[in-house]
Protein backbone atom coordinates (compact mmCIF):
# COMPACT_ATOMS: atom_id res chain seq x y z
CA UNK A 1 0.00 0.00 0.00
CA UNK A 2 1.24 3.29 -0.74
CA UNK A 3 -0.27 4.94 1.81
CA UNK A 4 1.32 2.77 4.57
CA UNK A 5 4.72 4.31 3.21
CA UNK A 6 3.26 7.49 4.27
CA UNK A 7 2.09 6.25 7.77
CA UNK A 8 6.01 5.17 8.16
CA UNK A 9 7.56 8.41 6.71
CA UNK A 10 5.13 10.16 9.39
CA UNK A 11 6.48 8.22 12.35
CA UNK A 12 10.17 8.46 11.10
CA UNK A 13 9.34 12.57 11.00
CA UNK A 14 7.34 12.64 14.68
CA UNK A 15 10.65 10.83 16.38
CA UNK A 16 13.01 12.89 14.73
CA UNK A 17 11.24 16.12 15.50
CA UNK A 18 10.53 15.55 19.06
CA UNK A 19 14.62 14.63 19.61
CA UNK A 20 16.05 17.42 17.82
CA UNK A 21 13.61 19.70 19.78
CA UNK A 22 13.57 18.43 23.20
CA UNK A 23 17.47 17.09 22.62
CA UNK A 24 20.95 19.36 22.38
CA UNK A 25 22.87 16.42 20.25
CA UNK A 26 25.62 18.62 19.11
CA UNK A 27 27.96 18.04 22.11
CA UNK A 28 30.79 16.27 21.03
CA UNK A 29 32.36 13.44 23.04
CA UNK A 30 35.74 14.93 22.03
CA UNK A 31 34.92 17.85 24.29
CA UNK A 32 34.57 15.97 27.18
CA UNK A 33 38.12 14.42 26.21
CA UNK A 34 40.02 18.00 26.16
CA UNK A 35 38.24 19.41 29.02
CA UNK A 36 40.12 15.80 31.22
CA UNK A 37 43.50 16.52 29.65
CA UNK A 38 43.26 20.34 30.48
CA UNK A 39 42.12 18.85 34.36
CA UNK A 40 44.59 16.79 34.34
CA UNK A 41 47.59 19.37 33.11
CA UNK A 42 45.31 21.76 35.59
CA UNK A 43 45.78 19.22 38.24
CA UNK A 44 49.52 18.36 37.73
CA UNK A 45 50.63 22.06 37.13
CA UNK A 46 49.12 23.37 40.29
CA UNK A 47 50.52 19.95 42.55
CA UNK A 48 53.94 21.18 41.48
CA UNK A 49 52.93 25.17 43.00
CA UNK A 50 51.93 23.74 46.10
CA UNK A 51 54.45 21.27 47.25
CA UNK A 52 57.30 23.62 45.88
CA UNK A 53 56.18 26.20 48.12
CA UNK A 54 57.86 27.10 51.07
CA UNK A 55 55.42 27.89 53.13
CA UNK A 56 51.45 26.65 53.41
CA UNK A 57 49.41 28.56 50.52
CA UNK A 58 46.34 28.48 52.36
CA UNK A 59 47.77 30.24 55.22
CA UNK A 60 48.34 33.02 52.15
CA UNK A 61 44.33 33.48 51.57
CA UNK A 62 43.44 33.27 55.52
CA UNK A 63 45.14 36.51 55.68
CA UNK A 64 44.16 37.66 52.26
CA UNK A 65 47.45 37.43 50.98
CA UNK A 66 47.79 36.94 47.09
CA UNK A 67 51.13 35.92 46.88
CA UNK A 68 51.76 34.54 43.41
CA UNK A 69 51.96 30.93 44.48
CA UNK A 70 48.18 31.79 45.37
CA UNK A 71 47.97 33.36 41.79
CA UNK A 72 49.00 31.00 39.70
CA UNK A 73 46.44 28.39 41.26
CA UNK A 74 43.74 31.25 40.89
CA UNK A 75 45.18 31.41 36.82
CA UNK A 76 45.46 27.47 36.43
CA UNK A 77 41.54 27.00 37.76
CA UNK A 78 40.20 30.05 35.58
CA UNK A 79 42.42 28.66 32.59
CA UNK A 80 41.17 25.21 33.03
CA UNK A 81 37.32 26.41 33.22
CA UNK A 82 37.53 28.40 30.29
CA UNK A 83 39.64 26.31 28.30
CA UNK A 84 36.94 23.58 28.67
CA UNK A 85 33.92 25.77 28.11
CA UNK A 86 35.31 27.23 24.81
CA UNK A 87 36.51 24.41 23.77
CA UNK A 88 32.97 22.91 24.37
CA UNK A 89 31.33 25.45 22.34
CA UNK A 90 33.86 25.21 19.33
CA UNK A 91 33.54 21.90 19.01
CA UNK A 92 29.48 21.73 19.50
CA UNK A 93 29.52 24.63 16.71
CA UNK A 94 31.62 22.44 14.49
CA UNK A 95 29.46 19.64 15.04
CA UNK A 96 26.38 21.39 14.52
CA UNK A 97 27.26 22.98 11.13
CA UNK A 98 28.42 19.59 9.90
CA UNK A 99 25.01 18.14 10.63
CA UNK A 100 23.47 21.07 9.23
CA UNK A 101 21.77 22.54 12.52
CA UNK A 102 21.66 26.02 13.69
CA UNK A 103 23.91 26.72 16.59
CA UNK A 104 23.20 28.12 19.34
CA UNK A 105 19.65 27.16 18.92
CA UNK A 106 16.70 28.03 21.30
CA UNK A 107 17.52 23.91 23.24
CA UNK A 108 21.04 24.82 23.52
CA UNK A 109 20.49 27.97 25.34
CA UNK A 110 17.93 26.44 27.15
CA UNK A 111 20.73 23.70 28.58
CA UNK A 112 23.20 26.25 29.08
CA UNK A 113 20.93 27.92 31.32
CA UNK A 114 19.81 24.64 33.07
CA UNK A 115 23.84 23.94 33.52
CA UNK A 116 24.46 27.14 34.78
CA UNK A 117 22.25 27.43 37.69
CA UNK A 118 23.28 24.70 39.81
CA UNK A 119 27.14 25.57 38.63
CA UNK A 120 27.11 29.29 39.31
CA UNK A 121 25.61 28.69 42.68
CA UNK A 122 28.29 25.95 43.51
CA UNK A 123 31.03 28.63 42.56
CA UNK A 124 29.34 31.52 44.68
CA UNK A 125 29.29 29.26 47.62
CA UNK A 126 32.93 27.82 47.07
CA UNK A 127 33.41 31.51 47.09
CA UNK A 128 32.26 32.65 50.48
CA UNK A 129 33.74 29.31 51.82
CA UNK A 130 37.04 29.92 51.45
CA UNK A 131 36.86 33.72 52.05
CA UNK A 132 35.49 32.78 55.31
CA UNK A 133 38.63 30.47 55.65
CA UNK A 134 37.05 27.30 55.27
CA UNK A 135 39.38 25.41 52.39
CA UNK A 136 38.73 21.52 52.53
CA UNK A 137 35.06 22.35 51.14
CA UNK A 138 36.55 23.29 47.69
CA UNK A 139 37.23 19.78 46.09
CA UNK A 140 33.90 17.73 47.65
CA UNK A 141 31.69 21.09 46.82
CA UNK A 142 33.26 21.72 43.08
CA UNK A 143 32.50 18.19 42.58
CA UNK A 144 29.19 17.79 43.79
CA UNK A 145 27.75 21.05 42.67
CA UNK A 146 29.23 20.03 39.06
CA UNK A 147 27.83 16.91 39.00
CA UNK A 148 24.33 18.51 39.56
CA UNK A 149 24.64 20.63 36.96
CA UNK A 150 25.41 17.80 34.89
CA UNK A 151 22.12 15.76 36.14
CA UNK A 152 19.82 19.09 35.56
CA UNK A 153 21.17 19.34 32.10
CA UNK A 154 21.14 16.23 31.33
CA UNK A 155 17.48 16.41 30.61
CA UNK A 156 18.10 18.57 27.95
CA UNK A 157 21.05 16.59 25.85
CA UNK A 158 21.95 12.67 26.00
CA UNK A 159 21.01 10.77 28.93
CA UNK A 160 24.58 9.31 29.32
CA UNK A 161 25.54 12.62 30.81
CA UNK A 162 23.22 12.05 33.84
CA UNK A 163 25.87 8.92 34.62
CA UNK A 164 28.90 11.57 34.43
CA UNK A 165 26.96 13.37 36.56
CA UNK A 166 26.14 10.59 39.22
CA UNK A 167 29.85 9.60 39.36
CA UNK A 168 30.87 13.73 39.99
CA UNK A 169 28.53 13.62 42.65
CA UNK A 170 29.81 10.21 44.57
CA UNK A 171 33.25 11.13 43.98
CA UNK A 172 32.60 14.70 45.60
CA UNK A 173 31.04 13.14 48.37
CA UNK A 174 33.85 10.80 49.05
CA UNK A 175 36.28 13.63 48.83
CA UNK A 176 34.29 15.23 51.71
CA UNK A 177 34.79 11.87 53.59
CA UNK A 178 38.44 11.42 53.09
CA UNK A 179 39.89 14.74 53.76
CA UNK A 180 43.26 15.84 52.25
CA UNK A 181 43.49 13.77 48.87
CA UNK A 182 41.93 17.08 47.75
CA UNK A 183 43.60 17.15 44.23
CA UNK A 184 43.06 13.55 43.98
CA UNK A 185 40.20 13.62 44.03
CA UNK A 186 39.62 16.37 41.77
CA UNK A 187 41.92 14.92 39.11
CA UNK A 188 40.17 11.71 38.96
CA UNK A 189 36.82 13.54 39.07
CA UNK A 190 37.61 16.27 36.73
CA UNK A 191 40.35 14.58 34.15
CA UNK A 192 40.03 10.98 34.14
CA UNK A 193 35.99 10.81 34.28
CA UNK A 194 35.94 13.03 31.42
CA UNK A 195 38.19 11.25 29.63
CA UNK A 196 36.49 8.07 29.81
CA UNK A 197 33.65 9.56 29.66
CA UNK A 198 34.50 11.35 26.27
CA UNK A 199 35.69 8.30 24.71
CA UNK A 200 32.88 6.02 25.20
CA UNK A 201 30.52 8.90 23.44
CA UNK A 202 32.68 8.93 21.07
CA UNK A 203 32.55 5.90 20.41
CA UNK A 204 29.27 5.66 20.56
CA UNK A 205 27.47 8.58 18.87
CA UNK A 206 30.15 10.00 16.78
CA UNK A 207 31.67 7.36 14.71
CA UNK B 1 -9.71 -1.41 8.06
CA UNK B 2 -11.94 1.24 7.51
CA UNK B 3 -12.60 2.09 10.71
CA UNK B 4 -8.97 2.85 11.54
CA UNK B 5 -8.66 5.43 9.09
CA UNK B 6 -11.61 6.74 10.78
CA UNK B 7 -9.05 7.26 13.45
CA UNK B 8 -7.05 9.16 11.62
CA UNK B 9 -7.55 12.73 12.98
CA UNK B 10 -8.33 15.15 9.42
CA UNK B 11 -6.42 18.25 11.03
CA UNK B 12 -3.18 16.61 10.89
CA UNK B 13 -3.44 15.25 7.63
CA UNK B 14 -0.31 17.83 6.63
CA UNK B 15 3.45 16.70 7.56
CA UNK B 16 4.07 20.38 8.90
CA UNK B 17 0.97 20.01 11.51
CA UNK B 18 2.11 16.98 12.64
CA UNK B 19 5.55 18.40 13.18
CA UNK B 20 4.32 21.41 14.78
CA UNK B 21 2.72 19.10 17.44
CA UNK B 22 5.35 16.77 17.96
CA UNK B 23 7.57 19.44 18.55
CA UNK B 24 4.78 20.89 20.77
CA UNK B 25 4.00 17.83 23.10
CA UNK B 26 7.66 17.37 24.27
CA UNK B 27 8.61 21.47 24.90
CA UNK B 28 6.83 23.55 26.90
CA UNK B 29 6.19 26.21 24.61
CA UNK B 30 8.39 27.24 21.62
CA UNK B 31 8.41 30.79 19.96
CA UNK B 32 7.96 31.22 16.30
CA UNK B 33 11.13 31.30 15.18
CA UNK B 34 12.39 28.27 17.19
CA UNK B 35 9.86 26.21 15.15
CA UNK B 36 10.45 28.10 12.14
CA UNK B 37 14.69 26.80 12.43
CA UNK B 38 13.22 23.25 13.95
CA UNK B 39 10.43 22.35 10.97
CA UNK B 40 12.79 23.97 7.78
CA UNK B 41 9.27 25.82 7.00
CA UNK B 42 8.56 29.32 5.36
CA UNK B 43 7.00 32.26 7.85
CA UNK B 44 3.77 32.03 5.63
CA UNK B 45 3.44 28.26 5.61
CA UNK B 46 3.98 28.21 9.17
CA UNK B 47 1.73 30.58 10.08
CA UNK B 48 -1.28 29.64 7.99
CA UNK B 49 -0.72 25.98 9.56
CA UNK B 50 -0.54 27.46 13.41
CA UNK B 51 -3.44 29.35 12.51
CA UNK B 52 -5.37 26.09 11.30
CA UNK B 53 -4.08 23.99 14.78
CA UNK B 54 -5.31 27.24 17.01
CA UNK B 55 -8.56 26.78 14.81
CA UNK B 56 -9.20 23.63 16.41
CA UNK B 57 -8.23 24.44 19.77
CA UNK B 58 -4.94 22.18 19.59
CA UNK B 59 -2.72 24.99 19.64
CA UNK B 60 -2.86 28.10 21.78
CA UNK B 61 -0.32 31.06 21.52
CA UNK B 62 1.20 33.96 24.40
CA UNK B 63 2.46 37.49 22.57
CA UNK B 64 5.17 38.51 24.86
CA UNK B 65 8.31 41.24 24.04
CA UNK B 66 11.51 40.49 24.55
CA UNK B 67 13.37 43.30 24.66
CA UNK B 68 11.49 45.61 22.04
CA UNK B 69 10.93 42.67 19.83
CA UNK B 70 8.02 41.08 19.73
CA UNK B 71 7.83 37.30 20.42
CA UNK B 72 5.17 34.76 20.04
CA UNK B 73 5.15 31.31 22.18
CA UNK B 74 2.99 28.58 20.97
CA UNK B 75 1.47 25.64 23.45
CA UNK B 76 -0.01 22.40 22.91
CA UNK B 77 -3.54 22.67 24.70
CA UNK B 78 -4.64 19.15 26.30
CA UNK B 79 -6.95 18.79 24.02
CA UNK B 80 -4.74 19.03 21.68
CA UNK B 81 -1.91 16.77 23.14
CA UNK B 82 -4.66 14.37 23.72
CA UNK B 83 -5.64 14.08 20.25
CA UNK B 84 -1.96 13.76 18.96
CA UNK B 85 -1.69 10.66 21.28
CA UNK B 86 -4.56 9.18 19.27
CA UNK B 87 -3.09 10.03 15.95
CA UNK B 88 -0.17 8.39 17.10
CA UNK B 89 -1.93 5.25 18.41
CA UNK B 90 -3.83 5.31 15.13
CA UNK B 91 -0.93 5.66 12.79
CA UNK B 92 0.58 2.77 14.86
CA UNK B 93 -2.79 0.10 14.48
CA UNK B 94 -2.24 1.04 10.78
CA UNK B 95 0.99 0.05 10.48
CA UNK B 96 0.41 -3.01 12.34
CA UNK B 97 -2.66 -3.89 10.77
CA UNK B 98 -1.02 -4.25 7.69
CA UNK B 99 2.15 -6.00 8.54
Amino acid sequence: MAKEKEYLEDIAAIRSIMERSSQFISLSGMAGVMAGIYALVGSFAAYKIIYSSDHVLYDDIRQYYLSPGVVQLIGIAAFVLLASIVTAFLLSKRKAKRDGRKFPDAIAIRLALNFLIPLVTGGLFVGIMVLKGNFSVIAPATLIFYGLALVQASKYTFKDVKVLGMAEISIGLLAAWLHGYALWFWAVGFGLLHIVYGIFMYLKYEK
Amino acid sequence: MKQYLEDLNKAFENRLRIGIMSALVVNESLDFNALKDLLGATDGNLASHLKALEKVGYVEFQKSFVGRKPNTSYTATSIGKTAFDQHLIALEKLINRNK
